[in-house]
C-alpha cells in the first residue's frame, strides 16, 4: 500500500534509461513482438519456450535455434487480481495480472490481463479463473517490448448488440372507439349478429364466427370474478406485488375481461365475488384503459360456482 | 403429383401510408371476401405468413386467427415467412389426399416501423447486423456487381422501374406512383447506384388464395390455374461467399418447378436489378410478359408480396389472358430464398 | 393416401440455462450433427430443411434461420420456417412429416430451437405495446387463472401439482440431456418454495432453457438404409382456436379434444390408456398433467387428478407420462414441442436409455402453445401403419 509518508525527497532513475542489450534470442522474441507476433524457442526435449530463453531451464542445455509461432490465444494457469493498482501497474482501475501459456508453448508469460471497469477495492469477478482463455491485445505503435502488448483480454464468448426498432402504433379502429367510450366514462362493446353475444372489448369482429361486427352496447361497469391470479413476481410494467389480475364478467357481456381486482387483501379474493370499476378522477380521463384503476368488490352476495362455470 | 389449382386470389388496396387500422381490420376483409367468393366457410387446412418484427410484438399471428372464425376449431399453422410459403405448406398437405381445400394468407403493416432497420435485424448478428448495415444497401451492392458483370446501365434499371410503376398504375389494388423521370425527390440516389424508384416501396396490405385440388378445384373455379411445379431453394446468407450476379437458388427452384414455356411471370423483385438476374436465373426471354401487375415496385405488403405474385400470376390464367403464368416470391438479403410456383390453365395431373 | 414417414434420427443439446459455449450456429448443429448420425447420413443427403422456434424477440433476429441457412446445411435446399407459439416444435415436425408423406422428399432434416438466454424469456413474451398494461407477467401470469379455474371445477386437492413437479423431476434424473436435475426432489421441497402466481408455485414451473431438437425424417425407401431401429408416424393432428369468445372452455380447449380425436382416429385407437404406452405431453406448469389427461381423453371430466394422484402417470405407471422429465425439467420453448414428439419416437424405437420405458411400442407426442389455443400431436409406433 502506498505510505502515507511526505512527499519523496529522493529519486534514483538512470537518465535517459538503461541501454540494454537483449542478444538473439531475447532479441528475436521482441522483434516478433514488434511485428504484432508471439514466438517461443523449442528445446532440444522438444518443449516451447514462451518467453524464449537461451536455455532450457530443466537441463540447462543450449536451446535450439528453432522458433516457433505460439498464441495468439492462450490459457491462464494462475492469477492475481489487483483491487487497488499501484501508480507503476498498468492501470489505474482493478486488474489482473497472470500467467498465460499461449497456444503451442510448454510454458507460460506473465502479462496483465483486463476484464473491464471495476470500482475501486473490486472483488475478483467471477469471469477471472485459472483455465480462462485469453488473447494478447497489441499497443498499434510498437517498439520491441513486452509492453508491445498491452495487456491480454478474455476469449469474446459474448456480444451485446443493442438494437432497438421503433414503431408508431395505432391501435385500430374498433379499439380506438372502445377507448373513446372509455374516454367518457363509458364501456363500449359489440353484439355479435350471428352468436349474439356482447364481445367487450370489441374487436369489430366476432372470433368465434369470424363476422364483422357493429352494433354498439354499452356495458355497465359491474360484473363478477370468474378466476383470477395472485402475482408474486415483481415487473417493472407491472403493478406492485402481489397484485390480482382478473377474469371479470360484466353483467351483460358474453365473454370475461381480464383487469386488476384490488381494493380487498389478495388473499380474500374469491371466485365468484361481485366487482365494480374504480374510475380514476374524471379530470385525470383520456383514452387509455387506465381510467379504470382496478375492479373493486362491491357489497353484493357472490355468485354461485355453477352460474360462471362456463365462462373459464 | 396430386393436381392442385389456385381457384380464388384476393388482396387488399394496398397502402404507403397507416390507415390507422388494426393488423386484424387489414385481414378481415381479405379472409371474408374470398369466403364469400368460393362459397366456403369452412376449409381442410389453413396456413398463414407473417413477421413478428414488423408490428413489434410476439405472436402477430395469434391475433390475425381472431379474424378466420376458427370455430370449431381448424386444421391450422404459421409460417414466419412470407405467404407465398405459406402456399408451399398447404400445397404439400393437399399433396397427401387427406383433404380438398386450403387458406392461405399474408399480411403486414410495414408502415408502422422502420423496415430498413427491422430487416437489418435479419442479418448475421455477429458479423452483419452489429455494422448497421441495411438490406438496401447489400441490394446496392449486388446491383454494382451485376450491373458491371453483365453490362446494364442505371438507365436499364430505370427502365425496368418505369414500366412497373406504369404497369402498378393499371393496377387498382397497388401503390401508384409516378414515372421515375417525373419524380424529382426520386432523381437522387438513395444507395448507390440504386435510385428510389429501383427500390419497392414501404406498403401495408393482406391477401388471401384459396387451393382446391382436382374436382374440388373444377366446382369451384371456371378455370382453375393448376400448380404444374412448385419449389423453392435457399442460397448461403453471407454475401462473400456467393456469386451476387447470379440466383442460383431461382435457378435451381426454376428447374425443379418446370418453369418453361412461360407466358406471363409475376416476380418478387424488390430493387430493379433483382427482375433482370431472376429473368436470367429462370430463363425468362424477351417474349416473357413481366409484372403485369406492377410487381413489387409497385406494392410491397412485407409477408404478402410473395404471394401476391402467384395471386397475380393465377389471375392471368382465371381470366383467361395466359395459359401458362409464373408466380415468384424471395426472401432474405439479396435475394436469398426464391419460391418458383409455375400455373397452367390445362390439368396435366 | 399419406405415404409411411419414419424417424430414423433423433439429437438433442444439452439443455442448460445458458449454453454459453456455443453461438446459435453451434448450438441448431450440436442437435443437427447426432440425429444425422443417429440417422448413419451426412449434411448431403438431406432434401430439405424444416425449422421451428416460437417468437424471435427471444434471440433479436429476424427469421434467424435466413442467417442459420448455411449452418443448417441447407445451401441449395429448400428451407422453411414454422412459429405456431408453444405449439410449434411438433407444428414443425408435423410440417416436415407432411414433406415425406406427401412424396415430395426422401430425407428430411426438421429442427426446433431457442436460445432464451439470449435475451429473458418473460420480456420476449410479453412485450406490451401502446395500448395494453401488462396485467399478465410471462406464461404463468397466463395460466394461473385457469389452473384455479380447474381446480374448482373437477374439485382436486391442492397437492396434486406437486407431485406432478416431482415426478417430472424424478424422471429427469434418467435423462442425459435434462436442464434441471434435482436429487432428493420431495414434495416437501416442492411445497417450501413461494407461489409465483397463485396457485403455482416456484417448483411448478418449468425453467428457461437453452437447447435444440432435431430429427432425420425418411421414406419408407430410404427408412431401409437406417443403422438403427425407426419409428413410424402412425398420425399427426393439428387444431387452432381463437384464444377469446363467447363460450370457450379455456379449461380443457375443444382444439385439443379434436385434435386428439383426429389423431388417434388416424392411429386405430380407441382407448388411448390401454393402447398406448406412453406418451410425452407438454406440461410447463404441473397442473397441466391433470388438465390434459382429461383433455386428451385418457379419463373422464374431472378425473385426471385421481390418475395423478394414484400414480398410473409415473414412470412405473400403466401409463407412464413425461418419462424424460418433460418441459417441466427442460423448456428451450421453440423446441420443447419438438423434444416430445422426438422422445415419444425414442421410447418406440426403443433408444430412449434409462428412461426407457419398457416394450413401449407406441407413443404419443403432444405440443400447445399461445393461449391454450394451438394444438400439435403424433403418435408414433414400432411397427409401420
Amino acid at each position: 500500500m502506498p505510505s502515507e509518508a511526505a512527499e519523496p525527497n529522493h529519486l534514483v532513475a538512470f537518465p535517459g534509461g538503461y541501454t540494454r542489450s537483449v542478444g538473439p534470442v531475447t532479441g528475436r522474441f521482441l522483434s516478433e513482438l514488434r511485428d504484432g507476433r508471439m514466438v517461443g524457442v523449442r528445446t532440444a526435449g522438444g518443449r516451447v519456450l514462451v518467453p524464449p530463453a537461451e536455455c532450457d531451464p530443466e537441463t540447462g542445455e543450449d536451446v535450439t535455434g528453432e522458433f516457433v509461432e505460439v498464441g495468439p490465444a492462450g490459457t491462464v494457469t494462475t492469477w492475481s487480481w489487483v483491487p487497488r493498482p499501484a501508480k507503476e501497474h498498468p492501470f489505474d482501475r482493478p486488474f489482473a495480472w497472470a500467467l498465460i501459456r499461449p497456444d503451442g508453448a510448454d510454458t507460460a508469460l506473465l502479462h496483465a490481463l483486463d476484464l473491464g471497469v471495476f470500482e475501486p477495492g473490486a472483488k475478483p469477478p467471477k469471469v477471472l479463473k485459472t483455465g480462462m482463455r485469453v488473447r494478447p491485445k497489441y499497443r498499434a505503435e510498437r517498439t520491441g517490448t513486452i509492453g508491445d502488448i498491452e495487456c491480454f483480454l478474455p476469449e469474446v464468448t459474448m456480444i451485446n448488440p443493442q438494437a432497438a426498432l421503433e414503431y408508431r402504433l395505432k391501435g385500430g379502429r374498433a379499439l380506438g372507439r372502445f377507448l373513446e367510450g372509455i374516454s367518457e366514462g363509458r364501456i363500449l362493446g359489440h353484439r355479435c349478429p350471428v352468436c349474439e353475444k356482447v364481445i367487450v372489448p370489441m374487436k369489430g369482429f366476432c372470433t368465434r364466427d369470424g363476422v364483422p361486427t357493429t352494433e354498439e352496447v354499452e356495458l355497465p361497469d359491474t360484473g363478477t370474478v370468474t378466476t383470477f391470479a395472485v402475482n408474486n413476481i415483481p415487473d417493472p410494467r407491472a403493478p406492485e406485488v402481489p397484485f390480482v389480475s382478473g377474469y371479470v364478467l360484466l353483467d351483460g357481456a358474453g365473454l370475461t375481461m381480464l383487469t386488476l381486482v384490488a381494493g380487498i387483501p389478495a388473499d380474500q379474493v374469491r371466485m365468484g365475488m361481485r366487482v365494480r370499476a374504480a374510475w380514476r378522477p374524471r379530470e385525470e380521463w383520456d383514452r387509455s384503459m387506465a381510467n379504470i384503476k382496478w375492479f373493486e368488490p362491491i357489497d353484493e352476495p357472490d355468485v354461485p360456482f355453477e352460474e360462471i362455470k362456463d365462462y373459464m | 403429383m396430386r393436381p392442385v389449382a389456385v381457384v380464388a386470389f384476393v388482396q387488399t388496396e394496398h397502402s404507403a401510408e397507416d390507415q390507422g387500422i388494426a393488423e386484424t381490420e387489414m385481414v378481415l376483409p381479405v379472409i371474408n371476401e374470398i369466403k364469400e367468393r368460393t362459397g366456403l366457410s369452412r376449409f381442410g387446412f389453413t396456413c398463414s405468413g407473417s413477421c413478428d418484427y414488423l408490428q413489434g410484438a410476439p405472436f402477430a399471428f395469434v391475433s390475425a386467427l381472431d379474424t378466420l372464425g376458427a370455430w370449431p376449431p381448424i386444421s391450422e399453422s404459421h409460417v414466419e415467412m412470407d405467404g407465398a410459403w405459406a402456399l408451399y405448406e398447404a400445397w404439400v398437405k393437399l399433396q397427401i389426399g387427406e383433404i380438398d381445400t386450403a387458406l392461405v394468407y399474408g399480411f403486414g403493416k410495414s408502415s408502422q416501423g422502420d423496415l430498413r432497420a427491422i430487416m437489418s435485424q435479419q442479418l448475421d448478428p455477429y458479423h452483419l447486423a452489429p455494422l448497421g448495415v441495411d438490406q438496401v444497401s447489400m441490394a446496392a451492392m449486388q446491383a454494382r456487381a451485376y450491373m458491371e458483370k453483365a453490362g446494364v446501365k442505371e438507365d436499364d434499371l430505370r427502365a425496368v422501374a418505369a414500366r412497373s410503376r406504369e404497369a402498378g398504375r393499371g393496377n387498382p389494388f397497388a401503390l401508384h406512383l409516378p414515372d421515375p423521370a417525373e419524380s424529382a425527390a426520386e432523381q437522387d440516389y438513395d444507395v448507390a447506384p440504386l435510385h428510389g424508384y429501383d427500390v419497392a416501396p414501404v406498403t401495408d396490405g393482406a391477401a388471401a388464395i384459396v387451393l382446391a385440388a382436382g374436382d374440388k378445384a373444377r366446382e369451384l373455379c371456371e378455370r382453375p390455374a393448376w400448380i404444374t411445379g412448385i419449389d423453392h431453394r435457399t442460397e448461403p446468407h453471407s454475401l462473400g461467399v456467393r456469386d451476387l450476379t447470379r440466383s442460383e437458388a431461382a435457378r435451381i427452384a426454376g428447374e425443379k418447378a418446370g418453369a418453361t414455356g412461360i407466358e406471363v411471370a409475376e416476380l418478387h423483385a424488390q430493387f430493379s436489378h433483382e427482375e433482370l438476374i431472376l429473368r436470367e436465373a429462370l430463363g425468362l426471354g424477351d417474349g416473357v410478359t413481366i409484372n403485369p401487375s406492377g410487381g413489387a415496385l409497385s406494392a410491397n405488403p412485407v409477408m404478402a408480396a410473395g404471394l401476391i405474385r402467384i395471386g397475380e400470376a393465377a389471375s392471368r390464367i382465371h381470366d383467361g389472358t395466359a395459359s401458362r403464368t409464373l408466380g415468384h416470391a424471395a426472401s432474405g438479403p439479396c435475394l436469398q430464398q426464391n419460391l418458383v410456383c409455375v400455373l397452367s390453365g390445362e390439368n396435366n395431373g | 393416401m399419406a405415404n409411411p414417414c419414419a424417424i430414423v434420427g433423433i439429437g438433442q443439446t444439452q439443455y442448460r440455462t445458458k449454453r454459453l459455449d456455443v453461438s446459435m450456429a453451434g448450438l441448431v448443429r450440436e442437435a443437427a450433427r447426432r440425429a444425422l448420425d443417429d440417422a448413419g447420413l451426412t449434411w448431403k443427403d438431406i432434401d430439405a430443411v424444416v425449422v421451428g422456434k416460437a417468437p424471435d424477440l427471444f434471440e433479436g433476429v429476424v427469421m434467424p434461420e435466413v442467417f442459420l441457412a448455411d449452418a443448417l446445411g441447407a445451401t441449395g435446399k429448400p428451407l422453411m420456417r414454422v412459429h405456431t407459439a408453444g405449439s410449434v416444435g411438433g407444428s414443425t415436425a408435423i410440417v416436415a412429416a407432411n414433406l415425406i408423406q406427401s412424396g415430395v422428399h426422401e430425407r428430411v432434416l426438421t429442427l426446433a430451437w431457442e436460445k432464451q438466454s439470449e435475451s429473458n424469456a418473460t420480456w420476449a413474451l410479453t412485450v406490451n405495446g401502446p395500448f395494453t398494461t401488462s396485467l399478465v407477467v410471462g406464461a404463468g401470469g397466463y395460466f394461473a387463472p385457469h389452473i384455479r379455474a380447474y381446480m374448482a371445477r373437477a374439485g382436486a386437492p391442492d397437492h396434486i401439482g406437486t407431485l406432478v413437479a416431482v415426478k417430472d423431476r424424478q424422471n429427469a434424473l434418467r435423462n442425459q440431456y435434462a436442464h434441471l436435475k434435482i436429487p432428493g426432489i420431495s414434495r416437501e421441497m416442492v411445497e417450501s418454495t413461494p407461489m409465483l402466481w397463485e396457485p403455482i408455485r416456484y417448483l411448478e414451473t418449468c425453467p428457461s432453457s437453452d437447447g435444440a431438437c432435431a430429427m432425420v425424417l425418411a421414406s419408407e425407401k430410404a427408412a431401409r438404409q437406417s443403422p438403427n431401429p425407426p419409428a413410424w408416424v402412425h398420425g399427426t393432428s393439428m387444431r387452432s382456436e381463437p384464444m377469446q369468445f363467447a363460450g370457450r372452455d379455456s379449461v380443457s380447449p375443444q382444439g385439443g379434444k379434436d385434435a386428439a380425436a383426429d389423431v388417434y382416429r388416424q392411429a386405430g385407437i380407441t382407448d388411448p390408456r390401454s393402447e398406448l404406452d406412453c406418451a410425452e405431453v407438454y406440461v410447463p406448469f404441473s397442473w397441466y398433467e391433470p388438465m390434459w389427461l382429461e383433455n386428451l381423453g385418457f379419463c373422464g371430466e374431472n378425473e385426471g387428478w385421481k390418475l395423478t394422484e394414484a400414480g398410473a402417470t409415473a414412470f412405473d405407471g400403466d401409463i407412464p407420462w413425461n418419462p424424460s422429465g418433460g418441459v417441466l425439467s427442460s423448456n428451450p420453448i421453440g423446441a420443447s414441442g419438438m423434444i416430445r414428439f422426438a422422445e415419444a419416437a425414442l421410447q418406440v424405437r426403443g433408444m430412449a436409455g434409462e428412461h426407457q420405458v419398457d416394450g413401449a411400442r407406441r407413443a404419443l407426442g403432444h405440443a400447445y402453445g399461445g393461449g391454450a389455443q394451438f394444438f400439435a400431436m403424433w403418435i408414433v409406433g414400432s411397427d409401420k401403419p
